[in-house]
Protein backbone atom coordinates (compact mmCIF):
# COMPACT_ATOMS: atom_id res chain seq x y z
CA UNK A 1 0.00 0.00 0.00
CA UNK A 2 1.86 3.25 -0.66
CA UNK A 3 2.24 5.09 2.56
CA UNK A 4 2.84 8.49 0.36
CA UNK A 5 -0.87 8.40 -0.24
CA UNK A 6 -0.97 10.09 3.23
CA UNK A 7 -0.20 13.54 2.74
CA UNK A 8 -0.84 15.53 5.42
CA UNK A 9 -4.56 17.31 4.96
CA UNK A 10 -4.88 21.25 4.68
CA UNK A 11 -6.43 23.08 7.38
CA UNK A 12 -9.76 24.19 7.09
CA UNK A 13 -11.00 27.36 7.93
CA UNK A 14 -13.01 25.47 11.17
CA UNK A 15 -9.66 23.64 12.14
CA UNK A 16 -7.51 26.38 12.19
CA UNK A 17 -10.08 28.94 14.29
CA UNK A 18 -9.57 29.22 17.51
CA UNK A 19 -13.25 27.94 18.32
CA UNK A 20 -12.21 24.04 16.98
CA UNK A 21 -14.31 21.44 18.16
CA UNK A 22 -11.94 18.80 18.73
CA UNK A 23 -13.07 14.82 19.16
CA UNK A 24 -10.25 13.32 21.44
CA UNK A 25 -9.61 9.58 21.86
CA UNK A 26 -7.74 7.69 23.98
CA UNK A 27 -6.86 3.78 24.50
CA UNK A 28 -3.48 3.34 25.69
CA UNK A 29 -4.00 1.34 28.83
CA UNK A 30 -7.29 0.53 30.61
CA UNK A 31 -9.42 3.14 30.30
CA UNK A 32 -11.75 3.92 26.53
CA UNK A 33 -11.97 7.43 26.52
CA UNK A 34 -13.58 10.09 24.21
CA UNK A 35 -14.24 13.75 24.70
CA UNK A 36 -15.50 16.68 22.81
CA UNK A 37 -13.67 19.76 23.29
CA UNK A 38 -14.24 23.30 21.89
CA UNK A 39 -11.19 25.58 21.40
CA UNK A 40 -8.77 23.74 23.50
CA UNK A 41 -10.38 24.41 27.14
CA UNK A 42 -14.51 24.36 26.63
CA UNK A 43 -14.84 20.90 27.57
CA UNK A 44 -18.16 19.89 26.18
CA UNK A 45 -18.60 16.46 26.57
CA UNK A 46 -15.97 13.43 28.57
CA UNK A 47 -16.85 10.03 28.47
CA UNK A 48 -14.54 7.45 30.34
CA UNK A 49 -15.18 3.76 29.97
CA UNK A 50 -13.22 1.61 32.74
CA UNK A 51 -11.98 -1.72 32.52
CA UNK A 52 -10.84 -1.60 36.28
CA UNK A 53 -12.92 -4.08 37.21
CA UNK A 54 -12.33 -6.81 34.25
CA UNK A 55 -8.59 -6.75 35.15
CA UNK A 56 -8.90 -6.58 39.07
CA UNK A 57 -9.27 -10.69 39.30
CA UNK A 58 -5.64 -10.59 37.60
CA UNK A 59 -3.82 -7.64 40.19
CA UNK A 60 -2.64 -5.52 36.71
CA UNK A 61 -3.64 -4.76 33.21
CA UNK A 62 -3.54 -7.88 30.88
CA UNK A 63 -2.99 -6.26 27.43
CA UNK A 64 -5.34 -8.67 25.88
CA UNK A 65 -7.99 -8.30 27.70
CA UNK A 66 -7.30 -4.36 27.52
CA UNK A 67 -7.63 -4.35 23.58
CA UNK A 68 -10.50 -6.38 23.36
CA UNK A 69 -12.54 -4.17 25.72
CA UNK A 70 -11.24 -1.24 23.84
CA UNK A 71 -12.12 -2.81 20.41
CA UNK A 72 -15.82 -3.37 21.91
CA UNK A 73 -16.14 -0.42 23.87
CA UNK A 74 -14.50 2.68 20.81
CA UNK A 75 -17.66 3.37 18.67
CA UNK A 76 -20.42 2.84 21.80
CA UNK A 77 -17.98 5.31 23.82
CA UNK A 78 -17.31 7.84 20.66
CA UNK A 79 -20.93 8.03 20.13
CA UNK A 80 -22.08 8.66 23.88
CA UNK A 81 -19.69 11.98 24.00
CA UNK A 82 -21.07 12.90 20.69
CA UNK A 83 -24.55 12.89 21.52
CA UNK A 84 -23.79 14.32 25.28
CA UNK A 85 -21.90 16.97 23.61
CA UNK A 86 -25.00 17.42 20.99
CA UNK A 87 -23.14 17.42 17.82
CA UNK A 88 -22.81 15.22 14.40
CA UNK A 89 -20.06 14.50 12.32
CA UNK A 90 -20.56 17.62 10.52
CA UNK A 91 -19.52 19.60 13.07
CA UNK A 92 -16.10 17.89 14.61
CA UNK A 93 -13.25 19.79 13.01
CA UNK A 94 -10.46 17.49 13.62
CA UNK A 95 -9.49 13.74 15.77
CA UNK A 96 -7.07 13.76 18.16
CA UNK A 97 -5.84 10.31 19.30
CA UNK A 98 -2.94 8.95 21.91
CA UNK A 99 -0.20 7.30 19.63
CA UNK A 100 1.74 6.48 22.89
CA UNK A 101 3.34 5.94 25.22
CA UNK A 102 1.00 2.40 26.33
CA UNK A 103 -0.12 -1.09 25.36
CA UNK A 104 0.33 -1.27 21.70
CA UNK A 105 -2.29 -3.49 20.95
CA UNK A 106 -4.60 -1.22 23.05
CA UNK A 107 -3.34 2.14 21.45
CA UNK A 108 -3.95 1.10 17.42
CA UNK A 109 -7.67 0.38 18.24
CA UNK A 110 -8.10 4.18 19.35
CA UNK A 111 -5.46 5.34 16.93
CA UNK A 112 -7.34 3.15 13.62
CA UNK A 113 -10.83 4.38 14.77
CA UNK A 114 -9.62 7.95 15.47
CA UNK A 115 -7.55 8.24 12.10
CA UNK A 116 -10.85 6.47 10.06
CA UNK A 117 -13.33 8.99 11.68
CA UNK A 118 -10.71 11.95 10.73
CA UNK A 119 -10.47 10.16 6.60
CA UNK A 120 -14.60 9.78 7.05
CA UNK A 121 -15.40 13.29 7.72
CA UNK A 122 -12.24 14.56 5.89
CA UNK A 123 -11.17 16.73 8.63
CA UNK A 124 -7.00 16.59 10.34
CA UNK A 125 -5.86 13.71 12.18
CA UNK A 126 -3.71 14.47 15.32
CA UNK A 127 -1.55 12.44 16.93
CA UNK A 128 -1.10 13.01 20.56
CA UNK A 129 2.02 11.79 23.18
CA UNK A 130 -0.46 10.77 26.28
CA UNK A 131 2.56 12.22 28.55
CA UNK A 132 1.82 15.47 27.29
CA UNK A 133 -2.03 15.63 27.00
CA UNK A 134 -1.46 14.60 31.15
CA UNK A 135 0.31 18.18 30.96
CA UNK A 136 -2.64 19.72 29.27
CA UNK A 137 -5.11 18.63 31.78
CA UNK A 138 -3.64 21.28 34.13
CA UNK A 139 -3.97 23.79 31.33
CA UNK A 140 -7.82 22.55 30.95
CA UNK A 141 -8.93 23.14 34.30
CA UNK A 142 -6.83 26.21 35.19
CA UNK A 143 -6.51 28.05 31.97
CA UNK A 144 -4.71 31.01 34.37
CA UNK A 145 -1.43 28.77 35.15
CA UNK A 146 1.34 30.57 34.26
CA UNK A 147 4.15 28.72 32.52
CA UNK A 148 6.95 27.94 32.92
CA UNK A 149 5.84 25.50 35.53
CA UNK A 150 6.64 22.23 36.60
CA UNK A 151 4.26 18.97 36.50
CA UNK A 152 4.95 15.79 38.90
CA UNK A 153 3.32 13.42 36.08
CA UNK A 154 3.02 9.97 38.68
CA UNK A 155 0.66 7.39 37.35
CA UNK A 156 0.99 3.43 37.31
CA UNK A 157 3.54 3.71 34.15
CA UNK A 158 5.26 6.88 34.81
CA UNK A 159 6.55 9.24 37.59
CA UNK A 160 8.30 12.18 36.03
CA UNK A 161 9.37 15.60 36.76
CA UNK A 162 8.59 17.84 33.64
CA UNK A 163 9.37 21.45 33.02
CA UNK A 164 6.92 22.84 30.08
CA UNK A 165 8.67 26.25 29.19
CA UNK A 166 5.96 26.76 26.93
CA UNK A 167 3.32 25.14 24.77
CA UNK A 168 5.20 22.43 22.74
CA UNK A 169 8.70 23.14 24.85
CA UNK A 170 9.46 20.40 27.74
CA UNK A 171 12.22 18.96 29.63
CA UNK A 172 12.56 16.19 31.78
CA UNK A 173 13.65 16.96 34.94
CA UNK A 174 13.69 14.15 36.54
CA UNK A 175 12.17 10.39 36.35
CA UNK A 176 11.74 7.13 38.21
CA UNK A 177 14.62 4.65 37.80
CA UNK A 178 12.82 1.53 37.96
CA UNK A 179 9.23 1.10 39.33
CA UNK A 180 6.42 3.85 38.23
CA UNK A 181 4.88 5.25 42.13
CA UNK A 182 1.70 3.86 41.07
CA UNK A 183 2.90 0.75 40.21
CA UNK A 184 4.48 0.80 43.98
CA UNK A 185 1.29 1.72 45.24
CA UNK A 186 -0.14 -1.66 43.55
CA UNK A 187 2.22 -3.92 44.16
CA UNK A 188 2.31 -2.71 47.64
CA UNK A 189 -1.20 -3.12 48.18
CA UNK A 190 -1.75 -6.82 46.74
CA UNK A 191 0.74 -7.75 48.87
CA UNK A 192 -0.78 -6.32 52.13
CA UNK A 193 -3.80 -7.93 50.35
CA UNK A 194 -6.10 -5.06 50.06
CA UNK A 195 -6.66 -5.42 46.73
CA UNK A 196 -6.78 -4.08 42.93
CA UNK A 197 -6.14 -0.86 41.90
CA UNK A 198 -3.60 -0.29 45.06
CA UNK A 199 -4.09 3.90 44.78
CA UNK A 200 -7.40 4.26 46.51
CA UNK A 201 -7.31 0.65 48.16
CA UNK A 202 -3.75 2.14 50.00
CA UNK A 203 -5.27 5.41 50.71
CA UNK A 204 -8.25 4.17 52.49
CA UNK A 205 -6.77 2.22 54.57
CA UNK A 206 -4.12 4.68 55.76
CA UNK A 207 -7.02 7.12 56.65
CA UNK A 208 -6.82 4.53 60.24
CA UNK A 209 -3.39 4.17 60.47
CA UNK A 210 -0.62 6.37 61.81
CA UNK A 211 2.50 7.57 58.86
CA UNK A 212 5.03 7.42 61.54
CA UNK A 213 4.57 3.77 62.69
CA UNK A 214 7.21 2.81 60.72
CA UNK A 215 10.15 4.69 59.45
CA UNK A 216 10.48 3.07 55.69
CA UNK A 217 12.92 4.90 53.57
CA UNK A 218 12.96 7.98 51.57
CA UNK A 219 14.90 6.58 48.58
CA UNK A 220 16.97 9.23 46.95
CA UNK A 221 15.09 12.06 48.48
CA UNK A 222 18.39 14.99 48.72
CA UNK A 223 19.78 13.36 45.83
CA UNK A 224 18.79 14.82 42.35
CA UNK A 225 15.18 14.35 40.48
CA UNK A 226 15.35 11.35 39.88
CA UNK A 227 12.81 8.34 41.76
CA UNK A 228 13.40 5.33 42.90
CA UNK A 229 10.46 3.13 44.70
CA UNK A 230 11.62 -0.64 44.50
CA UNK A 231 13.53 -0.17 47.51
CA UNK A 232 10.13 0.77 49.20
CA UNK A 233 8.48 -2.03 48.24
CA UNK A 234 10.88 -4.22 49.10
CA UNK A 235 11.44 -2.82 52.90
CA UNK A 236 7.66 -2.85 53.27
CA UNK A 237 7.59 -6.58 52.11
CA UNK A 238 10.49 -7.53 54.77
CA UNK A 239 9.28 -5.08 58.08
CA UNK A 240 6.01 -6.88 57.64
CA UNK A 241 7.68 -10.40 57.14
CA UNK A 242 9.35 -9.68 60.33
CA UNK A 243 6.45 -8.23 62.23
CA UNK A 244 3.90 -10.61 61.43
CA UNK A 245 1.44 -8.51 63.97
CA UNK A 246 1.77 -5.12 62.65
CA UNK A 247 -0.78 -3.44 61.90
CA UNK A 248 -2.02 -3.17 58.12
CA UNK A 249 -3.23 0.68 58.17
CA UNK A 250 -0.03 1.69 59.79
CA UNK A 251 1.80 -0.25 57.72
CA UNK A 252 -0.57 1.45 54.87
CA UNK A 253 -0.18 4.95 55.79
CA UNK A 254 3.88 4.79 56.74
CA UNK A 255 4.24 3.72 53.11
CA UNK A 256 2.22 6.13 51.83
CA UNK A 257 4.16 9.12 53.55
CA UNK A 258 7.32 7.90 52.36
CA UNK A 259 6.17 7.88 48.92
CA UNK A 260 4.75 11.08 49.33
CA UNK A 261 7.16 12.77 51.10
CA UNK A 262 9.87 11.94 48.14
CA UNK A 263 7.53 12.88 45.74
CA UNK A 264 6.81 16.41 47.35
CA UNK A 265 10.36 17.23 48.11
CA UNK A 266 11.54 16.85 44.34
CA UNK A 267 8.53 18.66 42.83
CA UNK A 268 9.75 21.78 45.18
CA UNK A 269 13.49 21.00 44.56
CA UNK A 270 12.70 21.15 40.74
CA UNK A 271 10.74 24.23 40.51
CA UNK A 272 13.05 26.07 42.88
CA UNK A 273 15.82 24.99 40.85
CA UNK A 274 13.81 26.21 37.19
CA UNK A 275 12.31 29.05 38.63
CA UNK A 276 9.30 27.83 37.82
CA UNK A 277 5.83 30.03 38.66
CA UNK A 278 3.84 27.41 38.98
CA UNK A 279 3.55 23.77 40.32
CA UNK A 280 1.29 21.38 39.07
CA UNK A 281 0.76 17.54 39.77
CA UNK A 282 -1.41 15.13 37.38
CA UNK A 283 -2.06 11.12 36.53
CA UNK A 284 -3.76 8.91 38.46
CA UNK A 285 -1.42 9.23 41.89
CA UNK A 286 -2.60 13.06 41.89
CA UNK A 287 -5.91 11.62 43.27
CA UNK A 288 -4.22 10.25 46.59
CA UNK A 289 -5.54 12.77 49.52
CA UNK A 290 -2.55 12.82 51.35
CA UNK A 291 -0.56 13.63 48.43
CA UNK A 292 -3.42 16.45 47.33
CA UNK A 293 -2.37 17.61 50.91
CA UNK A 294 1.10 18.15 51.10
CA UNK A 295 2.01 19.58 47.53
CA UNK A 296 -0.86 22.35 48.62
CA UNK A 297 1.48 23.10 52.18
CA UNK A 298 4.66 22.64 49.88
CA UNK A 299 2.74 25.45 47.19
CA UNK A 300 1.62 27.88 49.64
CA UNK A 301 4.91 27.91 51.69
CA UNK A 302 6.94 28.08 48.67
CA UNK A 303 4.83 30.55 47.18
CA UNK A 304 3.89 29.30 43.83
CA UNK A 305 0.68 28.84 42.02
CA UNK A 306 -0.68 25.22 42.69
CA UNK A 307 -2.57 23.41 40.38
CA UNK A 308 -4.74 20.37 41.62
CA UNK A 309 -6.48 18.61 39.22
CA UNK A 310 -10.01 17.13 40.14
CA UNK A 311 -9.87 13.58 40.45
CA UNK A 312 -11.83 12.74 37.19
CA UNK A 313 -8.45 14.98 35.17
CA UNK A 314 -6.09 12.81 37.14
CA UNK A 315 -7.23 9.71 35.63
CA UNK A 316 -6.61 8.97 31.88
CA UNK A 317 -9.59 10.85 29.62
CA UNK A 318 -9.85 11.92 26.55
CA UNK A 319 -10.66 15.81 27.41
CA UNK A 320 -7.15 16.28 27.99
CA UNK A 321 -6.36 14.49 24.24
CA UNK A 322 -8.69 16.85 22.81
CA UNK A 323 -7.09 19.41 24.53
CA UNK A 324 -3.48 18.87 23.52
CA UNK A 325 -4.99 18.17 20.53
CA UNK A 326 -5.85 21.61 19.71
CA UNK A 327 -2.88 23.03 20.87
CA UNK A 328 -0.90 21.00 18.58
CA UNK A 329 -2.60 20.91 15.29
CA UNK A 330 -2.73 25.05 16.26
CA UNK A 331 1.17 25.48 16.43
CA UNK A 332 2.11 22.25 14.33
CA UNK A 333 -0.56 21.60 12.05
CA UNK A 334 -2.44 18.26 11.23
CA UNK A 335 -0.31 14.81 11.41
CA UNK A 336 -0.71 12.65 8.05
CA UNK A 337 -2.59 9.56 8.31
CA UNK A 338 0.29 6.59 7.80
CA UNK A 339 0.91 7.43 11.38
CA UNK A 340 1.42 4.37 13.66
CA UNK A 341 1.06 4.01 17.25
CA UNK A 342 4.28 4.06 19.48
CA UNK A 343 4.37 2.39 22.37
CA UNK A 344 7.21 3.48 24.08
CA UNK A 345 7.21 7.14 22.57
CA UNK A 346 9.28 9.79 24.69
CA UNK A 347 8.17 13.63 25.37
CA UNK A 348 10.31 15.29 23.82
CA UNK A 349 10.15 19.42 22.40
CA UNK A 350 8.18 19.58 18.99
CA UNK A 351 8.60 23.37 18.63
CA UNK B 1 -24.51 0.31 -3.78
CA UNK B 2 -20.87 0.89 -3.32
CA UNK B 3 -19.25 -1.56 -0.68
CA UNK B 4 -15.89 -0.56 0.99
CA UNK B 5 -14.10 -3.71 2.06
CA UNK B 6 -11.28 -4.24 4.77
CA UNK B 7 -9.30 -7.53 4.81
CA UNK B 8 -6.21 -7.24 8.18
CA UNK B 9 -6.78 -10.74 9.39
CA UNK B 10 -3.11 -12.27 8.34
CA UNK B 11 0.47 -10.56 7.72
CA UNK B 12 -1.02 -9.66 4.48
CA UNK B 13 -3.84 -7.06 4.05
CA UNK B 14 -6.08 -5.43 1.78
CA UNK B 15 -9.07 -3.22 1.23
CA UNK B 16 -11.46 -2.93 -2.18
CA UNK B 17 -14.46 -1.00 -3.24
CA UNK B 18 -17.01 -2.82 -5.48
CA UNK B 19 -20.77 -3.36 -6.06
CA UNK B 20 -22.84 -4.99 -8.53
CA UNK B 21 -20.16 -3.93 -11.47
CA UNK B 22 -17.56 -6.01 -9.24
CA UNK B 23 -14.65 -4.28 -7.74
CA UNK B 24 -13.69 -1.25 -8.76
CA UNK B 25 -10.26 -0.36 -6.95
CA UNK B 26 -8.00 -2.60 -4.53
CA UNK B 27 -4.89 -1.83 -2.66
CA UNK B 28 -2.58 -4.38 -0.86
CA UNK B 29 0.43 -5.26 1.44
CA UNK B 30 2.87 -7.59 1.20
CA UNK B 31 4.00 -9.39 4.08
CA UNK B 32 4.42 -5.47 5.61
CA UNK B 33 2.43 -6.00 8.60
CA UNK B 34 2.36 -2.23 10.03
CA UNK B 35 -1.44 -2.64 8.66
CA UNK B 36 -2.65 0.19 11.13
CA UNK B 37 0.16 2.63 9.27
CA UNK B 38 -0.92 1.42 5.70
CA UNK B 39 -5.46 0.95 6.28
CA UNK B 40 -5.92 4.52 6.14
CA UNK B 41 -4.01 5.87 3.16
CA UNK B 42 -4.79 2.76 1.41
CA UNK B 43 -8.55 3.35 1.60
CA UNK B 44 -8.09 6.97 0.20
CA UNK B 45 -6.02 5.97 -2.37
CA UNK B 46 -8.55 3.40 -3.41
CA UNK B 47 -11.14 6.06 -3.42
CA UNK B 48 -8.88 7.86 -5.89
CA UNK B 49 -8.69 4.78 -7.98
CA UNK B 50 -12.50 3.89 -7.82
CA UNK B 51 -13.01 8.14 -8.32
CA UNK B 52 -15.11 8.73 -5.48
CA UNK B 53 -15.36 10.03 -2.00
CA UNK B 54 -15.72 8.08 0.77
CA UNK B 55 -18.92 9.35 1.34
CA UNK B 56 -20.92 7.30 -1.32
CA UNK B 57 -19.97 4.25 0.38
CA UNK B 58 -23.08 2.55 1.70
CA UNK B 59 -21.82 -0.47 3.49
CA UNK B 60 -18.99 -1.30 5.32
CA UNK B 61 -17.54 -4.89 4.84
CA UNK B 62 -14.97 -6.19 7.34
CA UNK B 63 -12.76 -9.39 7.39
CA UNK B 64 -13.44 -10.78 11.16
CA UNK B 65 -10.71 -13.38 11.42
CA UNK B 66 -10.26 -15.38 12.86
CA UNK B 67 -6.38 -14.49 12.30
CA UNK B 68 -3.62 -12.25 14.44
CA UNK B 69 -5.49 -10.28 16.86
CA UNK B 70 -3.49 -7.32 16.75
CA UNK B 71 -3.83 -6.84 12.90
CA UNK B 72 -7.70 -8.16 12.79
CA UNK B 73 -8.39 -5.29 15.54
CA UNK B 74 -7.02 -2.22 13.33
CA UNK B 75 -9.44 -3.66 10.79
CA UNK B 76 -12.09 -4.07 13.07
CA UNK B 77 -11.98 -0.52 14.57
CA UNK B 78 -11.06 1.14 11.40
CA UNK B 79 -14.42 -0.04 9.67
CA UNK B 80 -16.63 0.08 12.25
CA UNK B 81 -15.50 4.13 12.60
CA UNK B 82 -16.14 4.23 9.08
CA UNK B 83 -19.85 2.76 9.33
CA UNK B 84 -20.06 5.15 12.50
CA UNK B 85 -18.90 8.08 10.83
CA UNK B 86 -20.92 7.54 7.68
CA UNK B 87 -23.98 6.18 9.12
CA UNK B 88 -24.27 3.11 7.12
CA UNK B 89 -24.37 -0.94 8.01
CA UNK B 90 -21.61 -3.18 7.98
CA UNK B 91 -21.66 -6.60 7.37
CA UNK B 92 -18.53 -9.32 8.85
CA UNK B 93 -17.08 -11.99 7.43
CA UNK B 94 -14.87 -14.78 8.26
CA UNK B 95 -11.32 -15.04 7.23
CA UNK B 96 -11.63 -18.76 6.60
CA UNK B 97 -14.54 -18.26 4.28
CA UNK B 98 -13.13 -15.41 1.96
CA UNK B 99 -10.35 -18.53 1.41
CA UNK B 100 -12.37 -20.42 0.27
CA UNK B 101 -14.68 -18.16 -2.12
CA UNK B 102 -11.68 -17.75 -4.62
CA UNK B 103 -11.40 -22.05 -4.79
CA UNK B 104 -15.11 -22.41 -5.16
CA UNK B 105 -15.06 -24.09 -8.55
CA UNK B 106 -13.91 -27.29 -7.70
CA UNK B 107 -15.98 -30.57 -6.74
CA UNK B 108 -13.79 -31.26 -4.01
CA UNK B 109 -14.27 -30.77 -0.20
CA UNK B 110 -12.44 -27.33 0.51
CA UNK B 111 -10.45 -26.86 3.74
CA UNK B 112 -9.28 -23.78 4.78
CA UNK B 113 -6.27 -23.11 7.05
CA UNK B 114 -5.22 -19.85 8.28
CA UNK B 115 -1.68 -19.73 10.73
CA UNK B 116 -2.72 -19.05 14.32
CA UNK B 117 0.49 -19.01 15.46
CA UNK B 118 2.01 -20.95 18.31
CA UNK B 119 2.15 -24.20 16.15
CA UNK B 120 -1.63 -23.86 15.82
CA UNK B 121 -4.03 -23.53 13.24
CA UNK B 122 -7.40 -22.46 12.32
CA UNK B 123 -9.49 -24.21 10.21
CA UNK B 124 -12.62 -24.85 8.56
CA UNK B 125 -14.77 -27.22 5.98
CA UNK B 126 -16.74 -25.97 2.84
CA UNK B 127 -18.27 -27.42 -0.24
CA UNK B 128 -19.42 -25.54 -3.24
CA UNK B 129 -22.63 -24.61 -3.87
CA UNK B 130 -24.48 -22.71 -6.84
CA UNK B 131 -22.79 -18.90 -6.43
CA UNK B 132 -20.51 -19.89 -3.27
CA UNK B 133 -19.52 -22.01 -1.13
CA UNK B 134 -21.22 -23.83 1.88
CA UNK B 135 -19.05 -24.06 5.21
CA UNK B 136 -19.70 -27.38 7.22
CA UNK B 137 -19.30 -27.10 10.84
CA UNK B 138 -17.54 -24.20 13.12
CA UNK B 139 -14.54 -22.59 12.73
CA UNK B 140 -11.63 -24.88 14.64
CA UNK B 141 -8.50 -24.25 16.09
CA UNK B 142 -5.84 -27.18 16.48
CA UNK B 143 -2.51 -28.35 15.64
CA UNK B 144 -1.55 -29.09 11.54
CA UNK B 145 -1.43 -33.08 13.19
CA UNK B 146 -5.24 -32.14 14.30
CA UNK B 147 -6.12 -31.14 11.12
CA UNK B 148 -4.08 -33.90 9.22
CA UNK B 149 -5.72 -36.61 11.07
CA UNK B 150 -9.53 -35.01 10.06
CA UNK B 151 -8.43 -34.79 6.59
CA UNK B 152 -7.02 -38.48 6.79
CA UNK B 153 -10.38 -39.43 8.45
CA UNK B 154 -12.52 -38.22 5.79
CA UNK B 155 -13.51 -40.38 2.57
CA UNK B 156 -12.95 -36.73 -0.33
CA UNK B 157 -10.94 -35.55 -2.62
CA UNK B 158 -9.45 -32.61 -0.43
CA UNK B 159 -8.45 -28.96 -1.78
CA UNK B 160 -6.43 -27.69 1.02
CA UNK B 161 -6.00 -23.55 0.52
CA UNK B 162 -4.34 -21.10 3.67
CA UNK B 163 -0.89 -19.78 4.73
CA UNK B 164 -1.29 -21.82 7.82
CA UNK B 165 -1.35 -24.82 5.58
CA UNK B 166 1.11 -23.53 3.18
CA UNK B 167 3.59 -23.11 6.70
CA UNK B 168 3.06 -26.93 7.87
CA UNK B 169 2.94 -28.72 4.56
CA UNK B 170 5.04 -31.37 5.77
CA UNK B 171 2.11 -32.24 7.79
CA UNK B 172 -0.21 -32.83 5.00
CA UNK B 173 2.12 -33.91 2.43
CA UNK B 174 1.97 -37.65 2.85
CA UNK B 175 -2.08 -37.27 2.94
CA UNK B 176 -2.79 -39.29 -0.92
CA UNK B 177 -6.31 -37.59 -1.59
CA UNK B 178 -4.92 -34.03 -0.30
CA UNK B 179 -4.00 -31.34 -3.12
CA UNK B 180 -2.24 -27.90 -1.10
CA UNK B 181 -2.83 -24.87 -3.32
CA UNK B 182 0.15 -23.08 -3.30
CA UNK B 183 0.78 -19.37 -2.34
CA UNK B 184 -0.97 -17.49 -4.87
CA UNK B 185 -4.52 -17.64 -3.29
CA UNK B 186 -3.01 -18.19 0.77
CA UNK B 187 -4.49 -15.29 2.37
CA UNK B 188 -7.71 -14.14 2.51
CA UNK B 189 -8.52 -11.03 0.01
CA UNK B 190 -10.41 -8.00 0.26
CA UNK B 191 -11.61 -8.66 -3.44
CA UNK B 192 -13.53 -11.50 -2.14
CA UNK B 193 -14.76 -9.89 0.77
CA UNK B 194 -16.41 -7.45 -1.29
CA UNK B 195 -17.58 -10.09 -3.60
CA UNK B 196 -19.19 -12.40 -0.79
CA UNK B 197 -20.91 -8.63 1.10
CA UNK B 198 -22.34 -8.15 -2.47
CA UNK B 199 -24.30 -11.23 -2.35
CA UNK B 200 -25.12 -10.74 1.68
CA UNK B 201 -26.30 -7.09 1.16
CA UNK B 202 -28.84 -8.68 -1.53
CA UNK B 203 -29.94 -10.18 0.95
CA UNK B 204 -29.93 -7.81 3.61
CA UNK B 205 -28.29 -9.79 5.85
CA UNK B 206 -26.84 -6.10 8.00
CA UNK B 207 -25.11 -5.78 10.96
CA UNK B 208 -24.63 -2.59 13.11
CA UNK B 209 -21.30 -1.39 13.62
CA UNK B 210 -21.45 -2.07 17.39
CA UNK B 211 -22.14 -5.68 16.71
CA UNK B 212 -18.93 -6.64 14.71
CA UNK B 213 -16.76 -8.09 16.88
CA UNK B 214 -13.21 -10.60 15.82
CA UNK B 215 -13.52 -13.95 15.94
CA UNK B 216 -10.85 -15.13 18.76
CA UNK B 217 -11.35 -18.59 19.26
CA UNK B 218 -8.64 -18.67 21.42
CA UNK B 219 -8.65 -16.45 24.92
CA UNK B 220 -6.24 -14.49 26.85
CA UNK B 221 -3.64 -15.99 28.43
CA UNK B 222 -4.23 -14.42 31.48
CA UNK B 223 -8.02 -15.68 31.27
CA UNK B 224 -6.36 -19.46 30.55
CA UNK B 225 -3.97 -19.19 33.44
CA UNK B 226 -6.59 -18.12 35.65
CA UNK B 227 -8.79 -20.91 35.21
CA UNK B 228 -5.69 -23.44 35.48
CA UNK B 229 -5.17 -22.18 38.95
CA UNK B 230 -8.60 -21.74 40.07
CA UNK B 231 -9.23 -25.44 38.48
CA UNK B 232 -6.24 -26.62 40.87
Amino acid sequence: MPADAASPRLLGGAAAGSDALVLGIETSCDETAAACVRGGTDVLSSVVSSQVDLHAKYGGVVPEIASRAHNELIIPVVARAMVEAGVDGRRIDAVAATTGPGLIGALLVGVSAAKALALTWDVPFVSVNHLEAHLYAALLEDPHLELPMVVLLVSGGHTMLVLMEDHGRYRILGQTLDDAAGEAFDKVARFLGLGYPGGPAIDREAMDGDPEAVRFPRSMIDDGLDFSFSGLKTAVVNHVRANPDVSTPDVAASFQAAVVDVLVAKARRAAAETGARALAIGGGVAANSLLREQFLTACTDDGLHAFLPSRAMCTDNAAMIASAGWYRLRDDGPSPLSTGADPNLRLTSHR
Amino acid sequence: MLILGIETATVKAGCAIGGHEGVLASAHSGKAKRHAENLTPAIEFICGQAGIELGEIGLVAVDVGPGLFTGLRVGVATAKAIAFGLRVPMIGVSSLDLLAFPVRFSNRLIVTAIDARRGELYYAFYRQVPGGVQRLGEHQIGSPDDLASQLLASPDEILLVGDGANRYAEAFEGLAKVELVAHDHCHPSAESLVQLAHARALREEFERPDAIEPIYLRRPDAEINWSVRDAR
